[in-house]
């Protein structure tokens, strides 16, 4: 790892002054994935600024119509909350199974979607549910938040500071995952809401997608079957040395029919 | 270089260390305390799991100075003075290991998964060990140890 200056400033203010003053900072959330970055010097940011003192960015809360979970939100403590396993217990669930345990007690939920690692849970569920992402500046639309691999709409200075999650009236995450990392060959995130169905996937493509022709299908028949024959184009999954990009397409199918099954019963 | 102090096993200690510096090398290089390994070095293993502030986390992933200030506890401080703990009396009774070297990190996210999940069952202690790894393959014996554990805490 190469050197830098550390930072653990105590408001959101000092956070953007530092962010302006700092020649190639960096902000440090959990370091589950920024940390192991720099050690293979695949990044060498000149400062870190660790948000770990930030008042007021972490925890979860509900009313009825959402359940809002803040940036510096271990994964751990959105899997074992009683108010999302009560709102939106797909949600619970798909925490619980990001990394290890080890790695869910560090690892937050506002890292994990600045990250936007194309095989990462968390942007499934955003995308899947029409979640919020809120930052200092603005409140960004997941549909309009996810720009592909590693990358999404947020500015220089922008701090992601809690994600605001609309409760859906059922949901589900099905993932295959990556029997080493633990990250999503494939995973499906499918919810039902008065807004109508959102099928969202991850780990299959260069970042999170919905499929619309999923939704349209179950829109009109809430049914495994209703997916039959409904595939993506296989030259936009990717591929690499874990599966081909005909093997995730077909997981997609498998992974989109399972989350279904669960909630027609 | 920064001066980075942290209560560890109950003692306050503090370093003068470099921001880079990973709270596993802090702990064994500084603090000469050498039960907790480095496996991988890449935050799959689990061979240098400690407590952050009651917490089960990967050491080689967390820098020194993001624990600064917190409690940290390590292999090192799980026994009461000659009396084992009770993970370690399982680990030892149900001869929980052969090489040794994954130990010190499977204890101590053993007793954190018992102090979140008081009885598991088998499916789940092995569920929960999906970050610590042992390359002697001796898992059947460390799922043992812990289910022995649990019946005794």
């Amino acid at each position: 790892m190469y050197q830098f200056e550390y930072h653990r400033p105590k408001t959101v203010e000092e956070v953007t002054a530092l962010l302006a003053r700092c020649e190639s900072p960096k902000i440090l959330a959990g370091g589950m994935t920024l940390l192991a970055t720099m050690k293979q010097r695949l990044a060498a940011p000149s400062d870190l600024i660790d948000l770990q003192d930030i008042p007021g960015i972490s925890g979860i809360s509900a009313d009825a119509k959402n359940v809002t979970i803040g940036a510096m939100t271990r994964h751990a403590d959105v899997a074992s909350s009683k108010e999302v396993a009560r709102a939106i217990p797909a949600l619970a669930y798909l925490a619980g199974r990001i990394g290890d345990p080890l790695v869910r007690h560090r690892g937050t939920i506002g890292g994990s979607i600045a990250n936007n690692d194309p095989a990462a849970d968390y942007p499934a569920a955003c995308l899947g549910l029409g979640a919020s992402i809120v930052t200092n500046s603005r409140e960004i639309p997941a549909d309009d938040y996810f720009r592909g691999m590693f990358e999404t709409a947020l500015k220089d200075k922008e701090i992601i500071l809690r994600i605001v999650f609309p409760i859906p009236q059922n949901a589900a995450y099905q993932k295959f995952p990556n029997p080493a990392s633990r990250y999503a060959m494939v995973g499906a995130f499918v919810s039902r809401s008065a807004a109508g169905v959102r099928v969202a996937v991850t780990g299959a493509g260069p970042g999170v997608f919905r499929m619309t022709a999923m939704e349209t299908a179950l829109a009109k028949t809430f049914t495994p079957a209703a997916l039959d024959g409904i595939t993506a184009p296989i030259g936009e999954m990717l591929q690499d040395m874990h599966a081909s990009g005909e093997y995730r397409a077909s997981l997609i199918g498998v992974m989109a029919k399972r989350a279904v099954a669960s909630l027609t019963g | 270089m920064t001066v980075v102090a942290m209560q560890v096993n109950g003692k306050q200690v503090s370093a003068d260390v470099e921001p880079r510096t990973l709270l596993v090398h802090y702990i064994r290089e500084n603090l000469r305390l050498t039960g907790t390994h480095v496996g991988c070095d890449t935050s799959q293993c689990g061979a240098c799991v400690v407590h952050v502030d009651g917490l089960a986390v990967k050491s080689c992933t967390v820098l020194a100075v993001q624990a600064a200030g917190s409690k940290v506890r390590t292999i090192e401080g799980l026994a009461d003075g000659d009396s084992l703990h009770p993970v370690q009396a399982a680990f030892k009774e149900h001869h929980g290991l052969q090489c040794g070297f994954c130990t010190p990190g499977m204890i101590m996210t053993a007793v954190d998964m018992l102090r979140r999940i008081p009885k598991p069952d088998e499916a789940t202690i092995r569920q929960e060990l999906e970050g610590n790894f042992c390359r002697c393959t001796g898992y059947h014996n460390i799922v043992k140890a812990i289910k022995a554990a649990s019946e005794v805490l």
